[in-house]
């Protein structure tokens, strides 16, 4: 793991400073900087291969950076993580209860025993998600959208100071994926929990965006939404003419060359 | 009948033996198939059995042959990466493939050098039969260290199975667990290899679990359903073997075959009667 920074600063969560990774020799992430506030949202916003996994990865300590430090809570009731998919046997014997439940007591050893004064932890968190109708249902059956909520919940079980959540739009449809938006701001507001989520398209979090980090070519653009999605912070980020266009109260970003009106 | 049964020291021992082993398979046997490690199950067999056979040439035990074999091979596979084992058919597939083939050497030299005629019925089929009673305590012991491993890292492996970076998330040592599963797994099969063999030991592992797993949602229902399962069928079949012999006139039907019959049986029934009862399936949400 990164050497934890000496001063810690109360007024982030999570703190990263000059991160540098490299992946069999190729340089992934180059000298990236980024702050968390309490209960703020952060979008990690790249295409696929540009180190936002990476990056979330690095932030999570589960991946040693090759230079650089970060300042996180600690790791075992501090971060909540909700991978992207889970690979699970539909036979598996794991109810959505007992995976919200591995949240609270999953690095302890031994049978689990005595679990009944966690359950209404439990149930809270499945209820806060929206799991409560599959809450006994095997995991490994549930859709991809609904092993998600599962997951949430298990993340916010034991309330994490920060959540951190790798492409929880990417297999979702539009609604779906609105909805998803709409939880993780609920969430932040009533539990103040700083959330860091990675997406390859800003559009749908953007509304609810407080801060993002723009990956390319391994650097970042960092900063509020105003400051980093720009025509010129991100043409000098991605190297190539970038537009940001607003239409129907929404923003997307496009690449600018060879698409021209006849 | 089963006053001779229940008399004869044979039975005893193999009814002690076949129990204890089939319940360590049952319950390693429900992580085995949730965590989709069947694939590492019959490996560590075809490994275990080059150790079974080779310790009747050093003139030891084949449980210790299979039992040092057996967890020699889970760690050195856990180092290469099961995950990346299984993504690589073809390597894999020839080293197994020779391992195999060392066994079928050692096989052969047993009964040349060694006189050992039966080394190779012994190590491919087992030898409930044919146990010497004072390894009983020994097989024992090691049944009650596989389910202490087990139990240790009952909740490290389900969040693992879960997802490993979400395991390591929570403070999972995550190489830990994998590896210390692996090598519970090693023990699992190599006492069910001695017992019913190298070739069958599998059965025994994933039979009762996928059984049990048909039938409840809960891990630790599934490990006490699938143990239990696996005990009555090793009774069943040491039974029907026992009494098979008066019906052949002096040839019984070997006691592995009785016992990989039971656990077949059982699954396909379970089966059916899950179709029936549309239970297998229940469905998550309306």
């Amino acid at each position: 793991m990164s050497e934890p920074s000496p001063r810690r600063d109360p007024d982030v969560v999570l703190r990263a400073r000059g991160i540098a990774v490299r992946l069999g020799g190729v340089p992934v992430l180059d000298d990236v900087d980024l702050d968390v506030p309490p209960g703020a949202i952060v979008g990690l916003i790249g295409a696929n291969g540009a180190g936002k996994t990476t990056l979330l990865r690095v932030l999570l300590g589960i991946l040693r950076p090759h230079s650089g430090r970060v300042q996180r809570p600690d790791r075992r009731a501090g971060i909540g993580y909700v991978p992207q998919k889970i690979a699970l046997d539909p036979h598996a014997p794991l109810r959505a209860r007992d995976v919200v439940m591995l949240g609270l007591d999953g690095a302890r050893l031994g049978i689990p025993l005595g679990r009944a004064r966690l359950r209404g932890a439990v149930d809270d968190a499945l209820t806060q998600v929206g799991a409560t109708e599959f809450a006994d249902a095997r995991v490994g059956e549930l859709s991809g959208g609904q092993q998600q909520r599962v997951l949430l919940a298990h993340a916010i079980v034991s309330r994490p100071a920060l959540l951190l959540l790798d492409e929880p739009l990417a297999s979702l449809d539009p609604v779906s994926a609105r909805d998803v938006v709409v939880l993780l701001d609920e969430l932040r507001r009533q539990s103040g929990v700083a959330i860091v989520v990675t997406a390859h398209d800003l559009t749908l979090l953007l509304p609810v965006l407080d801060r993002v980090a723009y990956l390319a070519g391994g650097r970042a653009a960092v900063g509020t939404p105003a400051e980093v999605v720009r025509d010129d912070v991100l043409s000098a980020l991605y190297r190539r003419p970038m537009r940001v266009i607003e239409a129907a109260e929404r923003t997307f970003v496009v690449a600018d060359e060879g698409v021209t009106d006849a | 009948m089963l006053s001779a049964f229940f008399a004869s020291p044979t039975v005893q021992t193999a009814l002690v033996v076949g129990s204890v082993v089939a319940a360590v398979s049952g319950i390693v046997g429900v992580f085995t198939v949730t965590r989709g490690q069947s694939f590492a199950g019959h490996a560590l067999a075809d490994l275990g059995a080059v150790g079974g056979s080779g310790a009747f040439l050093l003139g030891i035990s084949q449980l210790w042959g299979f039992v040092l074999a057996g967890v020699v091979s889970a760690v050195a596979m856990e180092a290469i990466g099961t995950r990346r084992l299984e993504g690589r058919d073809v390597a894999t597939g020839v080293v197994f493939g020779a391992g195999m083939g060392l066994t079928a050497l050692f096989l052969t030299l047993d009964t040349l050098i060694g006189g050992s005629s039966n080394a190779a019925i012994s190590v491919l089929f087992g030898s409930l039969f044919s146990l010497d009673t004072r390894l009983v305590p020994v097989i024992v012991v090691l049944a009650l260290v596989t389910l202490m491993i087990v139990a240790v890292i009952w909740r490290w492996v389900s969040l693992e199975t879960l997802d490993r970076d979400l395991a390591a998330a929570r403070g999972v040592p995550t190489r830990w667990a994998s590896t210390l599963f692996l090598i519970a797994l090693a023990l699992a099969v190599q006492l069910s290899s001695l017992s019913i063999g190298a070739i069958l030991s599998t059965a025994l592992l994933i039979g009762p679990a996928a059984t049990a797993l048909l039938f409840t949602r809960r891990l630790g229902t599934a490990a006490a359903l699938a143990a239990m399962t696996a005990v009555v069928q090793v009774g069943v079949g040491c039974l029907v073997s026992f009494v098979s012999y008066d019906w052949f006139g002096g040839s019984s039907w070997p006691v592995s075959f009785t016992i990989v019959a039971a656990v077949f049986l059982t699954y396909v029934g379970a089966r059916a009667v899950c179709a029936l009862r549309g239970f297998a399936h229940p469905t998550a949400v309306a």
